[in-house]
């Protein structure tokens, strides 16, 4: 039995009266996809912040890497090595591709306590940089304004600077979001190459894209896991189609 | 103890007319997400605007009565021509225009009514003193400005709590965007909102004048306790302003009233009367401080 | 020896030079060094200038003009390039100056002791403040550093030993043997050179890996968190390094008039301070420098400029520089520092 890179111990959340986190426990081991599916309000996202660092759980624990990260701040988390993509484009608007990944680079290179020296010509970091918008394909964009890139293309700088930290863990929240079919592909066949080289936790809503993807998958209803397993159990999963697939099931099979 | 009632009341006066200049501040502030360091402009063109009126009828009540619509005025034409352009703007754009405005109304006062000060007396049928308990005095028209200020915050709760308007103002502190979605017509209800703070303002200011003294800048630093008074209350709730004014306006004038004494204990006396103000001034700030950082967005403030 | 063609790897290191070359010359002509030069060389001639045409008044209008640029820098680094609106930033200019003023008024005259010392008391202040202000945010934050700069104004205006409200003369710090700062030129030079570190300092820390940290958070804190950047304490340090920045201006200021009073760091200041940056440019090396300039320049020509519309009326000269503001704030954001042409050179906005 591999020990899993991320594990949830019942973790709860609750907003209010709303339980929005419902005794979770999930977890990801090394190198594969793990999937996050459920329907809109199924508490994906409060899931995904308690494990980011964004809000703090209620009860449960959450281990990382063999450590207790619970109540560790997201900048320390991402130290650790647990890398996230955001739902909504997220990038440095006012930066060029290439610096923004060099950022991401800087944000694993020690502390930034660096007054004088110019970081414009620092090639510790643009080196590095430039080898990850090469590898989501952006090389030929880095110059570029990140407000002036096309949405897929925001998306896949996303990619490069969660990839940046060289992250044991990718939390990817709906990378195909916005994504034209082909697009789409794209991504899932970039992500595909990275598998088994990084572990992800996959949030998304394009099933296609899921069952291509995930080694397993673990399905969110109200605030609970109902259901956790390969992708073929998942299919299988009586409650799980009762609940959530519904008619979709065909469609996916 | 009668003293000790006394300054209480002063500080329930003065804390009153600070929640009313708070009120329209944290409604601009909560549905337009609007910085508006010119309320204090409207205080300050209230107490101006009724010592031209009174000096005009002759009579204080229909003076002060006549201010009230022109500051509505006055606050709706500032809506129109600045405000309404700023909405959409971050907060710095909206402090470096409100703070425009300031200097501006500041500057259009000294050229209008000359840089001394203004008085305003106090009515002749509020100028006695009533007997509040056996044996203890308190002045007429200070204890009409407390009946007016709770008069006011009624109605204003009753305003956001059962009128249309309060719906939409609740609404609006909440979501903008819905009650856009509602139909409703925005520009006409932000202008009311802003106008309704501006006769707030206005009579805060209008109300002062016989106590302290109509002049230039006299609405910069009230504003600021003002801004103090929405923080510690929450941005966006008339209740936070409420209560936090009360607690300011018991720190500011009971502060005031027996620091000196305190102070004295251990000071010299001159030393002692100077340095009270200012540490009631300060004892202000730290709690705001301290409430900032127990929670970050004021009392009774939405968390996001 | 004969002649041989150059090899193509020859040609290209030419070619490279030649490019380099070029972006220099490209550089050196461009409207915004040329007239940041021209600007730099004005100002360290002035006293030469003020001499020579005797205009004595000019020369303090120019002292003035360079220690508020000293602030106006300090303060751009936190709102130019961190995008955090400090509204209480003169209260440097008053825990600098009163440093140096109640140090003077104890008998301690030496500015070796009197200036680090205020350097100090800035530092602590602004740690204090940057500590319990960036918890919170937007308009929060704009008030809670109101607040905090009242609370010092207030504390001073308490202070009956040191003159309360009315303020307190004071004789200027000694540096025996180095400097008379008694002398109107020397002093002028001596917050010339500082204007001239300030700004040198200012350049490297724009683009250097704590600026670029800085400046990803004003772009968007969240993201750079993500990435996993400890934002708060980056803030807390530009928050504190722009307090030691203006405490320095504040120690200048006081010298400058020999005298300390509550009203340096009233609310207004804070306010022109912020219309300073904004006017200039935001978030640029120079912006801050034209800022003052046109600010002052304003304020001394309107006052005329008015008075030759109408005699009087030069008196009442915000009532034009009010909606002047409002104007700036609505229209003209890039500020004084974009009219010398697009910045984020080297930058395809294709």
């Amino acid at each position: 039995m591999i020990e899993p890179l991320l594990r949830t111990d019942r973790l709860v959340k609750r907003f209010g009266g709303l339980v929005a986190t419902d005794t979770v426990s999930i977890d990801v081991r090394p190198g594969e996809i793990h999937a996050l599916i459920g329907p809109n309000g199924a508490g994906k996202t409060t899931l995904v912040g308690q494990l980011t660092g964004n809000l703090a759980p209620d009860a449960g624990t959450i281990h990382f890497a063999g450590r207790d990260v619970t109540r560790l701040p997201t900048h320390a988390r991402v130290r650790l090595g647990l890398a996230r993509s955001f739902q909504i484009t997220s990038v440095l608007r006012e930066f060029t591709a290439l610096e923004n990944v060099a950022l991401a680079v800087q944000a694993h290179a020690g502390h930034s306590f660096r007054f004088l020296a110019d970081v414009r010509r620092d090639e510790t970091l643009r080196a590095p940089a430039r080898q990850g918008l090469e590898a989501v394909g952006l090389g030929a964009r880095a110059d570029t304004l990140a407000s002036v890139l096309s949405h897929g293309e925001q998306r896949q700088l996303e990619i490069a600077m969660a990839l940046a930290g060289d992250p044991k863990l990718l939390l990817l929240d709906e990378p195909m979001a916005g994504m034209g079919a082909e697009e789409s592909q794209r991504m899932i066949g970039f992500l595909q190459a990275l598998k088994g080289k990084r572990a992800m936790l996959l949030i998304e809503h394009d099933m296609d894209a899921v069952f291509q993807l995930a080694d397993r998958i673990t399905v969110l209803v109200y605030g609970r896991a109902i259901a956790s397993g390969t992708p073929d159990e998942i299919r299988a999963n009586a409650e799980v189609r009762q609940a959530y697939l519904g008619d979709e099931t065909a469609e996916v099979a | 103890m009668d003293y000790l009632l006394i300054q209480m009341l002063n500080g329930v006066q003065l804390g009153l007319l600070m929640f009313l200049l708070a009120a329209g501040l944290t409604l601009t502030f909560g549905i337009m997400d609007l910085v508006n360091l010119a309320h204090g402009s409207l205080y300050m063109m209230g107490a101006y605007l009724a010592w031209t009126l009174i000096g005009w009828t002759d009579s204080f009540v229909l003076g002060a009565i006549l201010a009230l619509p022109a500051t509505f005025l006055l606050g709706v034409a500032v809506e129109a021509v600045v405000m309404r352009r700023l909405y959409a703007r971050d907060h710095l754009d909206q402090v470096l225009a409100t703070f425009g405005l300031i200097l501006f109304f500041n500057e259009l006062v000294r050229a209008v009514w000359g840089p001394a000060g203004k008085s305003i007396a106090v009515p002749a049928f509020l100028s006695y003193t009533v007997e509040i308990l056996p044996g203890v005095l308190y002045p007429a028209y200070r204890f009409a400005i407390i009946v007016v200020g709770i008069l006011v915050a009624l109605l204003l709760a009753w305003l956001v709590a059962h009128t249309r308007l309060g719906m939409l103002i609740r609404a609006g502190a909440s979501n903008r965007r819905m009650i856009a979605a509602l139909g409703v017509n925005i520009e006409l209800l932000f202008s009311l909102v802003f106008g309704l703070g501006a006769v707030f303002a206005g009579l805060a200011g209008l109300m002062a004048a016989p106590i302290s003294s109509v002049k230039i800048g006299m609405g910069d630093d009230i504003l600021i306790l003002a801004l103090v008074i929405i923080v510690i209350g929450g941005i966006g709730s008339i209740k936070g302003a409420f209560v936090a004014a009360m607690v300011v306006g018991q720190i500011d004038i009971v502060g005031r009233a027996f620091l000196p004494d305190f102070l004295k204990t251990f000071m010299a006396p001159a030393a002692a009367s100077s340095a009270a103000p200012a540490i009631s001034q300060v004892l202000v700030y730290v709690l705001m401080a301290g409430v900032l950082v127990w929670r970050p967005t004021g009392l009774f403030g939405q968390r996001t | 020896m004969s002649h041989r063609l150059p090899t193509v790897h020859e040609m290209a290191a030419a070619i490279i030079l030649l490019a380099r070359a070029s972006r220099m010359i490209e550089w050196l002509s461009s409207p915004r060094t040329i007239v940041a030069a021209i600007l730099v060389l004005l100002l360290a001639v002035l006293p030469l200038l003020t001499q020579a045409f005797d205009q004595r008044y000019l020369l303090s209008i120019g002292t003035r003009i360079v220690i508020w640029s000293i602030a106006a820098i300090s303060l751009n680094m936190i709102l130019g390039y961190g995008g955090l609106v400090s509204f209480g930033h003169a209260v440097f200019f008053g825990i600098g100056g009163y440093a140096v003023g109640i140090l003077s008024a104890s008998g301690l005259q030496s500015g070796w002791l009197q200036w680090p010392v205020a350097i100090a008391a800035s530092v602590l202040w602004a740690a204090l403040v940057g500590a319990l202000s960036l918890r919170t945010r937007g308009v929060y934050f704009i008030m809670i550093t109101l607040a905090f700069a009242q609370l010092v104004y207030y504390v001073s205006a308490g202070l009956e030993a040191y003159g309360a409200d009315d303020g307190l003369n004071i004789s200027r710090s000694r540096f025996p043997g180095l400097i008379d700062l008694r002398d109107k030129a020397s002093f002028y030079w001596l917050c010339f050179v500082l204007l001239l570190g300030t700004l040198w300092f200012c350049s490297r820390f724009a683009n250097s890996r704590f600026g670029f940290v800085i400046r990803g958070a004003k772009s968007n804190d969240q993201r750079m968190m993500a990435l996993g950047f400890p934002v708060f304490r980056y803030r807390l340090a530009a928050f504190t390094l722009s307090g030691a920045f203006g405490g320095l201006a504040g120690i200048l200021l006081a010298n400058e008039g020999a005298y300390v009073s509550p009203a340096m760091m009233s609310w207004v200041k804070s306010g022109d301070l912020i219309v300073i940056v904004v006017l200039g440019g935001m978030g640029t090396l120079f912006g801050p420098l034209y800022g003052t300039i046109a600010f002052f320049v304003l304020e001394e020509s309107l006052k005329p400029l008015l008075d030759l519309v109408h005699k009087g009326w030069g008196e009442y000269w915000q009532i034009v520089f009010g909606p002047m503001l409002v104007l700036i704030a609505l229209y003209a954001k890039g500020g004084i520092d974009s009219l010398l042409g697009p910045r984020h050179e080297g930058r395809r906005h294709d």
